[in-house]
């Protein structure tokens, strides 16, 4: 099952069962599935094991990319590649309102930003789709209001997260009865954790975008983060200069709300040891985490996944 | 808390010095060793608030030690620590050198989990799946996904389905992208079946000489995880591993006191309660018991209604009576009765308030389908309480044993052929979907009688009303016992816009064009 006689220890497997499992139970009560695909190693994850569980087929449901127009340029290559190679259909929404409105990061602040670009066109895009079962490749390891997430955490029919109907879990029995018009956000990577991730990226040879490893970019600094220059809508402020630094990311996003780390991990084995040194969460590098008190909760209710 | 210990190993009872052991410690204890948690090791914190005394912590550690006696737990440590301080927490503490065990840190890393959960044992267990997804890709392909619940698996095993029965042989089981010749537990695969046989999500599949059991009454014990408490005779969706049967509790045995143990009576159980109930489900389940799988004999009730997951429990065993009591087929069937009548045999369920109408129309339309030479009988709530429903009151919970009644007693009579319309006011929303439940696809209608409280109140022919706003009757719908509109039914009768001619109009047409159209699980 390895391809690369990497480890593939008895915790993976593990991990990897429960994930089948988990997007079959959601694919058989499901009347129009779909996963959300973000281009990050998460997503490759996943979709990796959506493969794996509905072969000899492919995966019964399309993919959906919410493309803010804001992403690295490598990502959205990298992501077109990898559709044409799964032969799934990959469905591309972005915010055409926002877009006619003019909202950039830059403009109107990253929080409306996202509540536009992201949040508000990822309701758009669901609604259009009536789509009932969405995966998606939260860990409960990123961040605080995703640790108390559930495997299968039902949204209203407006999409909204009500923290207090979310429904106890036990074994592996997944209660996925809805009223009409409401939904199932559906989390099989929950248990993994950012080294789980990688481990099993080394273990099954799993392509991933190359800003994950350590390399020589030109950055600029804001309030102590390495912002990488992607292009040039990035308008530069007074006295500031890209310059060259050896860098990667933990995490992709909006290039411009999106640190990056200084690394010297070059390798899989290395972001592995670096991974597990971290003491940090790889959320630290996104900025739109950082708006305001309980940020992500707020951001979760009103259907950020 | 319920779900941590779902999926635990090993439990830390984590007991405050200063107030040793207290009901919450001990109704976690009860709870984890319910779920399978089959090691608990005592960790009392804030020892530096008792100076790091030893008397204190042994106080505790005599109590726990019975608590998990009593439960079959293996105590396998007890911690003296200081959270705050680290105290034996990570590290060994200074001021306690009468403790000579390791620290907590160094105790849950040294556990070894082993076989310590029921039906963990790798070797020795005969196979069994749940079916959770049918895979056709293509119709060269039909294959059966799920995950090893128990044993080895390989190709050319014998295997039987269960409920049916059935026999037939693993020809092939797909692992990830390729094929494999073997899976054992644990294992999400997918296998073809050669012969083919008939098999559906909810099925299990077992070894063919290991049969599983099959049953629809049980003996079982609850968490009650809702607001809403436990209601007698109130049908759940009950789901077991991968199949979703409804099922009602008919019997509370007995609630837990969480603190001694004791078997208390109780006529429901609220939240947090624990206790011990008979089960009837709808449909045969195939199960094992939770003592010998955690993923066969694991449960949970969902409330119909909000859908909310009201319950966690798990399978004890059979009850005798579904054993020996099968549904008897007999060789004239429904399809043969309904012939001899020239119809279709069919359920009418009007609801509504009191006075808003039911029995008027119920009247007419048995007047207006007879005359038509259909053969018919209307169940109306007031005659069946002189019998049938004499025991009744008007209570939340026999009110449920009411309708069930009722709902069966339709079923008989649909499956004798005939068309039964019945007029009750069959307030809650979950015992109607229960009464559609019983009746196949396209042959239940449900008709929502629909008058304002005010318009009824205001016509009160028996005059009910009158007194239940005086007080003089409990338990009245809509004046202190709630009414639920139904949020979809197959169609609304406006009795203060209509006359009972149009409504009954409206209704023959909706059944002379074969019934609500698709029948939902509403």
């Amino acid at each position: 099952m390895s391809g690369s006689g990497e480890p593939f220890d008895a915790w993976l497997a593990e991990l990897e069962s429960e994930a089948i499992e988990i997007l079959r139970e959601g694919v058989a009560v499901a009347a129009r599935p779909v996963m959300l695909y973000s281009i990050g190693k998460d997503s490759s994850v996943l979709l990796r094991l959506a493969r794996k569980a509905f072969w000899p087929g492919p995966p019964p449901f399309p993919l959906l990319h919410i493309d803010t127009t804001w992403k690295f340029r490598e990502m959205i290559s990298f992501r077109d590649r990898t559709a044409s190679e799964t032969g799934m259909e990959l469905r591309v929404h972005t915010n055409e309102d926002g877009v006619r409105a003019g909202v950039t990061p830059f403009s109107h602040g990253s929080e409306l930003y996202t509540d536009i670009m992201k949040t508000a066109a990822l309701r758009q895009a669901l609604d259009a789709g009536a789509h009932d079962v969405i995966f998606g490749g939260g860990r409960r390891d990123e961040e605080g209001s995703r640790a108390k997430e559930r495997v299968f955490s039902p949204r209203s029919a407006t999409h909204q997260w009500d923290p207090k109907t979310q429904r106890p879990e036990v074994w592996k029995l997944y209660n996925t009865r809805l009223q009409r018009g409401e939904s199932l956000r559906v989390s099989p990577l929950s248990n993994w954790t950012e080294a789980d991730v990688w481990r099993y990226i080394r273990a099954e040879e799993i392509p991933v975008v190359s800003l994950y490893y350590a390399a020589e970019r030109p950055v600029v600094e804001r309030e102590g983060r390495w912002i990488v220059v992607d292009d040039d809508r990035m308008p530069l402020r007074p006295g500031e200069r890209p310059r060259l630094r050896r860098i990667r990311f933990r995490t992709l996003g909006c290039y411009p709300l999106t640190a990056a780390v200084e690394s010297e991990a070059g390798t899989l084995d290395e972001i592995i040891a670096e991974t597990l040194a971290a003491d940090s969460s790889e959320r630290q590098g996104r900025l739109i985490d950082h708006d305001g008190d309980g940020s992500m909760e707020r951001k979760k209710r009103e259907g950020y996944f | 808390m319920a779900t941590a210990a779902s999926t635990a190993r090993l439990a830390v009872v984590l007991v405050d010095a200063q107030r040793g052991v207290v009901p919450q410690t001990a109704r976690h204890m009860r709870i984890s060793a319910l779920f399978g948690v089959r090691s608990a090791v005592l960790a009392v914190n804030k020892m530096e608030l008792v100076q790091w005394d030893r008397s204190v912590f042994e106080a505790i550690r005599v109590r726990f030690r019975e608590i998990a006696h009593e439960l079959g737990v293996s105590g396998v440590g007890a911690i003296p620590l200081s959270a705050l301080t680290g105290d034996n927490l990570t590290r060994p503490a200074e001021d306690a050198p009468w403790h000579e065990g390791p620290t907590l840190l160094s105790h849950l890393e040294a556990f070894d989990p082993g076989e310590s959960a029921p039906g963990e044992s790798a070797s020795g267990q005969p196979f069994r799946m749940a079916v959770q997804y049918v895979n056709r890709p293509s119709h060269h392909f039909r294959g059966y996904c799920g995950r090893v619940a128990a044993g080895t698996v390989a190709v050319g095993d014998a295997v039987r389905v269960w409920p049916a029965g059935t026999e037939s042989r693993v020809e092939s089981i797909a692992f990830g992208e390729g094929f494999r010749d073997r899976a054992r537990r644990g294992d999400s695969v997918t296998l073809t079946l050669a012969p083919e046989v008939d098999v559906v999500r909810g099925d299990l599949l077992a070894a063919a000489d290991a049969p599983i059991e099959v049953s629809d009454q049980f003996r079982g014990r609850l968490v009650w995880m809702d607001g809403q408490p436990l209601a007698v005779g109130r049908s759940y969706v009950m789901k077991a591993h991968t199949r979703e049967v409804d099922a009602t509790v008919t019997r509370i045995r007995h609630r837990l006191d969480p603190l001694t143990g004791q078997e208390l009576a109780a006529p429901t159980l609220r939240l947090n309660d624990l206790g011990t109930v008979n089960l009837a489900a709808s449909r045969p389940l195939p199960f094992a018991p939770f003592e010998e799988s955690r993923e066969l004999g694991g449960f949970i009730l969902i409330d119909r209604t909000t859908n909310a997951t009201a319950a966690a429990g798990i399978i004890d065993h059979p009850l005798r009576r579904a054993a020996n009591l099968e549904w008897q087929d007999f060789d004239v069937s429904k399809r043969v009765r309904a012939r001899m009548k020239l119809q279709r045999p069919h359920c009418v369920w009007l609801t509504g308030l009191s006075a808003s109408g039911k029995t008027t129309i119920a009247n007419l339309l048995d007047r207006r389908l007879t005359s038509g030479g259909g053969h018919t009988y209307v169940l109306d709530g007031d005659n069946v309480r002189h019998g049938l429903c004499r025991d009744l009151g008007f209570t939340e919970a026999d009110r449920v044993e009411n309708i069930r009644r009722v709902a069966e007693v339709a079923r008989l009579m649909v499956d004798a052929g005939l068309i039964v319309i019945v007029a009750f006011i069959s307030p809650f929303r979950s015992e109607r979907a229960f009464a559609r439940s019983l009746f196949e696809p396209g042959e239940f209608t449900e008709v929502f009688v629909d008058a304002s409280l005010e318009a009824c109140s205001g016509r009160d022919p028996k005059g009910l009303y009158a007194k239940a706003l005086r007080g003089e009757i409990a338990n009245f719908t809509g004046v202190d016992s709630p009414y639920e509109r139904p949020e979809d039914p197959d169609i609304r009768l406006d009795t203060e816009r209509l006359t009972p001619e149009e409504c009954v109009e409206m209704l023959a047409e909706l059944l002379d064009r074969g019934g609500p159209a698709s029948a939902g699980d509403g």
